[in-house]
């Protein structure tokens, strides 16, 4: 089986410095990867090359077709939603106009109001608070909102740049359990990015540990679950 | 009291037009951030399109949106040949290609049409307005077109995605791009509109102040104080700005002994100053509330 996001020897440069040292891993469609790694390992910025916002070498393909030289908006119309740190909320306008925006690259605009229905579902604090303004809400809502902006664009592939940033445990359990459902029901890929690597490798099937712009170690969540530097290192027993 | 009123009636006349350059000028300010000094010369241009039309016998209301669909694509050609390879430059940048487009449109109009008045015709005619004497048919036309061109602009903004994805594109680019919009073509899409707007404001006023190269020296800088007032972010502020600032100038002009006509326009230098250090967001800025 063919990968559906395959990244090869990819070096990604901000200014005159190196953050991505020939980075190569495969996601497999209907996949939950998660890539771990401790701050400035270059996670957050293999995502930003993914999207093309950060200089970079290198190719990635995405169902056969070449990201390299593609602008960051043609991209994401392939199917790839990006969920950045600080979840990229549009906190000047309500929640439903952000939905709105997650869609707003989807020709079929007679289908948008039906999915912004089937994210109240998913999200129903969205639906109470669907007329504020998205700067207003909770760290938590804030994140199931950026989850839902980026559900609306009907995405292939998902990426997600630590969900559990400041969020408190009991949010993030109830986030993950919903990217897992999203996951499977929606068949939607992910492609999740964390340094809360306990939880991350219960959720996702396949994993990968990047150390200073490289993939040290790669195998499923459960293999590197059971590894001893992985345990040693991430998990902290 | 009846000079009162007249001043009134007639500051919010010419506040329609400060109305029109400062939406103008607030299209552009959201887009790129930078204040387009030549707006006042594109629209002026605009203007001189229409009187050529109108030489060669052309209807004024085919003229009036033959001119608006011209400068739309002349705002549009503008920001892709000129300011799209200075989006990453500094502001001095940026401030010396308005400078550069403000005497280049100037120029060429001067040379293409030459510098002597020329008239130019109303659609309203400039009979008493409903038989007062306080206002003229053409001034209450200024004040309808304004209203109408804010409505048109409300539901644009508000209605429909292309707006939507405008003011996403507004006021955080980043975002904008991850959700797929072309964030460089909304800014052309801005200039297009700014230059359309400003071509309305050129071809109302010019009845008044009579058609020349330099006449929207004065009006741009009481549109940049309008703006100013209304907050710079806010188009229904700009408007409002626009209103206010030509009541203001009427008022000052006639009630504050020694500011007359000469010295109305420092009046718009001053204001501009005073809002800056009172209410650096203007009446209307947007005011962000963010959960710390």
């Amino acid at each position: 089986m063919t990968a559906m996001l395959h990244v090869k020897d990819l070096r990604a440069y901000y200014g005159q410095v190196q953050a991505l040292h020939g980075l190569e891993f495969d996601l497999k469609e209907g996949s939950l990867t998660t890539l771990l790694g401790a701050n400035g390992a270059g996670k957050t910025t293999t995502l930003r090359a993914i999207c093309n916002m950060v200089r970079s070498t290198g190719s990635i393909e995405f169902e056969g077709k070449k990201l390299d030289n593609k602008s960051t908006e043609s991209i994401v119309r392939l199917g790839i939603a990006h969920v950045p740190q600080g979840r990229g909320t549009f906190t000047t306008m309500t929640v439903e106009e952000n939905l709105q925006l997650g869609a707003i690259s989807r020709k079929d605009t007679k289908a948008i109001d039906g999915d912004i229905e089937r994210m109240y579902d998913h999200f129903p604090v969205l639906k109470q608070r669907h007329t504020q303004q998205a700067g207003t809400l909770s760290g938590g809502e804030q994140q199931m909102l950026a989850v839902a902006r980026a559900l609306m664009l009907r995405p292939r592939l998902m990426l997600l740049d630590e969900p559990s940033f400041g969020l408190a445990p009991l949010v993030v359990r109830d986030l993950f359990k919903i990217l897992g459902k999203i996951n499977r029901e929606d068949k939607v890929s992910i492609l999740v990015v964390e340094q809360n690597a306990q939880l991350a490798l219960e959720l996702a099937d396949k994993a990968y540990v990047i150390e200073t712009g490289r993939i040290v170690m790669s195998g499923t969540a459960e293999e590197i679950a059971n590894n001893e530097d992985v345990r040693k290192s991430y998990l902290g027993y | 009291m009846e000079l009162f009123t007249n001043q009134v009636l007639a500051g919010i006349a010419t506040g329609a037009i400060y109305a029109c350059m400062a939406l103008a000028v607030v299209m552009i300010y959201q887009a790129i951030d930078h204040l387009n000094f030549a707006q006042g010369e594109m629209a002026m241009f605009s203007t001189f399109i229409a009187w050529q039309l109108m030489q060669w016998g052309v209807p004024y209301w085919v003229a009036f949106v033959l001119v608006l669909i011209l400068s739309f694509a002349g705002g549009v050609i503008i920001e892709r040949a000129l300011f799209k390879p200075l989006a990453k430059a500094p502001v001095l940048t940026h401030v010396a290609g308005f400078i550069a487009l403000f005497a280049i449109v100037n120029s060429v109009a001067g040379l293409t049409w030459d510098f002597t008045i020329k008239q130019f015709p109303t659609p309203f005619g400039s009979a008493p307005f409903l038989g007062s004497q306080l206002i003229s048919t053409h001034q209450a036309g200024m004040i309808g077109v304004t209203l109408v061109l804010l409505l048109l602009l409300f539901v644009f903004f508000r209605y429909t995605r292309v707006g939507l994805a405008m003011r996403a594109a507004a006021v955080m680019p980043e975002s904008a791009r991850l959700v797929g919009i072309n964030t460089s073509w909304m800014i052309a899409l801005g200039w297009g509109m700014a230059a359309a707007i400003g071509s309305i404001a050129g071809m109302l006023i010019a009845p008044v102040v009579f058609l020349e190269p330099n006449m929207m020296g004065g009006v741009l800088i009481y549109g940049f104080a309008a703006a100013v007032v209304g907050g710079l972010s806010s188009p229904l502020g700009a408007v409002i700005g626009g209103f206010l600032v030509g009541v203001f100038e009427n008022l000052v002009g006639t009630y504050i002994p020694g500011v007359g006509n000469e010295l109305k326009l420092p009046i718009a230098l001053a204001l501009i100053i005073t809002v800056l250090v009172v209410k650096p967001h203007g009446l209307f800025g947007r005011t962000i509330v963010k959960r710390v």
